[in-house]
């Protein structure tokens, strides 16, 4: 029972680093139809924040907080620049932001290999995340629990902005109906723009919770960009509900399957199983069918 | 329209991949047909001879790599300001393997065919060692491999100045069960090394009254271990033995003390794990677990204690020394005696002066072994200490023969 349980807990964490990570592509990808291959190189920049921060702040426990807003924006803007610079030219051509940010990508693993090194680094987890609380004989190791906290928060207050606030519902306009968007009064270009930088910030800020699990390097990114659409292309794309419930089905597989077989294993039958679920359901678990996109 | 550029765009494309293809095709054939003599290759004519150092500078072993590049420079440092070998400069041409096994091939044909290399030093993984032999062996160009492998191997162009099994494994696992740790958990990277060690540990367990009670392998890189970390901590084992590779060794012990398990509640013997890597891991990851080496940078001698200086001195006065990196800096100063008493750079002739070459190196003394052109190493246990640095807690009290196939044990003899 308790080994149950301990794999529950253990599939449930892998599935909120992979909703983490989906988090923004479900907002670029999904609403805005934009093939990002760089978003792996906003995590890793996210990363890399914590690292640079962690330095001058000395404290594990302050510079993480701190690493998590100044994650999203440096992020953010990177995802801001390369909108302006070559993705909104390609906004009719999706494929074409496939390669284009391919290419971004690879730069931005070399530029990181240039400035922080080729070999992985490692921060400091604070010592109240190293720790690990037992609830019922189930060991709920601290920083997973953060990572599913935050990743939770992180899902709502993405909720929110969506669904409530001005700047969601132009999101919303400028995906259903670019032109009669347009024609209201919306600055689109602008609204891509802001869709961005929220999408890139929220990858920044899975990178700094990805330091808590390992080391940090030029392809960190890279290792979670497949997970990452798989997560948001089973879920139904560009549904918030859909990345969320795929995220963990896919963590609790993965898990279960890890301890009645091998990992490798388990990462062959995930895939396969995912290959015939879209089969199965080409459009994902959810798919857009009324006007409202959330 | 857009049909059209796409069309093009793949013209374009094809006709550059087939000329691409076409190159590499003479690049091939070249590198075929200079390999005939015996190291033929090798430009001995000038005043300097070229040697290639073949390591991960980047990517997810460049962690360990990077160290062992560093001690191969420094001990072509030395050899050159003792005036070189046979009158002639050594000069590095260093090549980085990215981690990634396929490149490392490329670039060892690289450094035999283009840069002409008279040896090359390099390779941390088996992968990479396996990857490359076929490129050493077709060009009869020399390797030295110096880190500690799983044996079962030997190739008339490869000398390997790390640990064989019978310098490492073996005692590690005689260690553990004169400590009565008998159930053991197996935790590795998923490729050569890791998946031949266990099996020998496997044999091993069976005929000397331990039990395996589980193995698990991560793919090279992986940092996902909560489940692995689960079913170690259920397994109810005394010990585990690790065999992962690069830095899933962050990931797996960060998750392990997440779990609550401590190197009192549950030791961990590592094959591994050097002093850089506990400097990258993180002390207070790693303190009380057990490695198993030849070498450690607390191990006594004035050998030792002039090459730590020596290495502070270049790189740096934070920055330790580990196995690994001395197997490295004495494969180059053993090449260096072989070529002397050989008195050429000819592949061959330096092979058969190979029996018998000695050197005061930073472990104590080690002697080449000519038949299986591996050396007699003393075997070490261990114990991260808070510092960092790793003490002695026990040794073999002499080197040991190197015995790459297990012959001298009768446990062994279905492997």
């Amino acid at each position: 029972m308790t080994v149950i349980l301990n794999q529950s807990f253990t599939g449930v964490s892998i599935g909120a680093v992979l909703l983490l990570i989906a988090l923004g592509l479900t907002l670029t990808f999904g609403q805005m139809g934009v093939i990002n291959m760089a978003h792996g190189e906003f995590i890793m920049a996210g990363a890399y924040t914590t690292y640079v921060l962690q330095k001058p702040i000395g404290d594990a426990g302050l510079s993480l907080l701190v690493a998590l807003p100044t994650a999203f924006l440096v992020a953010g803007a990177m995802g801001a620049l390369l909108e302006w610079l070559l993705i909104r030219r390609l906004y009719t051509r999706p494929l074409d932001t496939l390669l284009v940010t391919w290419g971004v990508s690879l730069m931005l693993q070399q530029l990181a290999r240039d400035v922080f090194g080729a070999p992985n680094v490692q921060t400091t987890a604070p010592d109240l995340l190293t720790g690990s609380v037992t609830v019922a004989g189930v060991n709920l190791a601290n920083s997973r629990l953060f990572i599913l906290g935050f990743a939770l928060l992180c899902v709502c207050g993405l909720a929110m902005v969506l669904r409530a606030t001005p700047l969601g519902r132009r999101i919303r306009a400028v995906v259903q109906n670019r032109d009669l968007a347009e024609v209201s009064g919306i600055a689109t270009g602008r609204v891509d723009r802001t869709t961005f930088f929220i999408g890139s910030g929220l990858a920044g800020m899975a990178g700094v919770a990805l330091t808590l699990i390992g080391p940090i390097g030029p392809t960190t990114g890279t290792n979670y960009i497949v997970d990452a659409f798989l997560v948001v292309v089973v879920g139904g794309i560009g549904r918030l509900r859909g990345a969320v419930i795929t995220a963990f089905v896919l963590g609790l597989l993965q898990s279960v399957l890890e301890y009645s077989t091998t990992v490798s294993v388990a990462k062959v039958v995930v895939l396969v199983g995912i290959v015939a679920f879209l089969q199965w359901r080409p459009q994902g678990l959810y798919t857009v069918r009324t006007r409202s996109l959330v | 329209m857009s049909g059209l550029i796409t069309r093009r765009g793949l013209l374009t494309g094809i006709s550059a991949l087939g000329v691409g293809a076409a190159l590499t095709a003479c690049g091939a054939k070249t590198g075929g047909d200079t390999s005939k003599a015996a190291g033929a290759q090798a430009d001995t004519s000038g005043d300097t001879v070229k040697v290639g150092l073949l390591n991960s500078l980047s990517g997810t072993m460049a962690i360990s790599e990077v160290t062992v590049h560093n001690a191969l420079l420094l001990a072509v440092k030395e050899i050159n300001a003792a005036g070189g070998v046979l009158g002639k400069k050594l000069r590095p041409v260093s090549q980085d393997g990215a981690s990634d096994w396929p490149t490392f091939a490329e670039k060892a044909q690289a450094l035999i065919t283009d840069s002409k290399v008279v040896a090359t030093f390099g390779c941390w993984t088996s992968a990479s060692r396996k990857a490359v032999k076929p490129v050493f062996e077709r060009n009869k160009s020399l390797l030295f491999y110096p880190v500690q492998y799983e044996g079962l191997e030997q190739s008339p162009y490869i000398f390997y100045s790390g640990a064989t099994t019978n310098q490492q494994i073996v005692p590690a696992l005689d260690y553990l069960k004169k400590q009565g740790l008998t159930r053991l958990y197996l935790v590795g990277s998923d490729y050569v090394f890791p998946r031949t060690a266990n099996r020998i540990i496997k044999t091993y367990a069976k005929a000397n009254g331990m039990e395996v009670l589980g193995e698990d392998y991560a793919p090279l890189g992986s940092t996902e271990f909560a489940t692995i970390v689960n079913k170690v901590k259920g397994a109810g084992a005394d010990a585990v033995f690790n065999t992962l590779n690069g830095d899933s060794n962050v990931a797996f012990f960060k998750e392990y003390k997440s779990a609550g398990l401590t190197a009192k509640k549950l030791p961990v013997l590592s094959v591994s794990i050097a002093e850089e890597e506990v400097k990258s891991i993180g002390t207070q990851y790693l303190e009380g677990q057990l490695t198993a080496w030849n070498y450690y940078q607390t191990t006594p001698g004035a050998a030792n204690e002039k090459f730590v200086a020596a290495y502070r001195a270049a790189y740096g006065k934070d920055k330790p020394t580990s196995d690994p990196m001395e197997a490295a800096y004495i494969s180059v100063h053993l090449w260096k005696a072989m070529v002397e008493k050989a008195g050429s750079f000819d592949v061959e002739k330096v092979k058969a002066a190979s029996d018998g070459i000695e050197f005061d190196a930073p472990e104590g003394k080690v002697t080449v072994d000519g038949a299986t052109q591996h050396v007699h190493k003393t075997a070490r246990i261990g114990r991260i200490t808070a510092s960092g640095l790793i003490e002695e807690v026990w040794n073999s009290g002499g080197p040991i023969k190197p015995d790459p196939y297990l012959k001298g044990y009768d446990w062994a003899a279905d492997l």
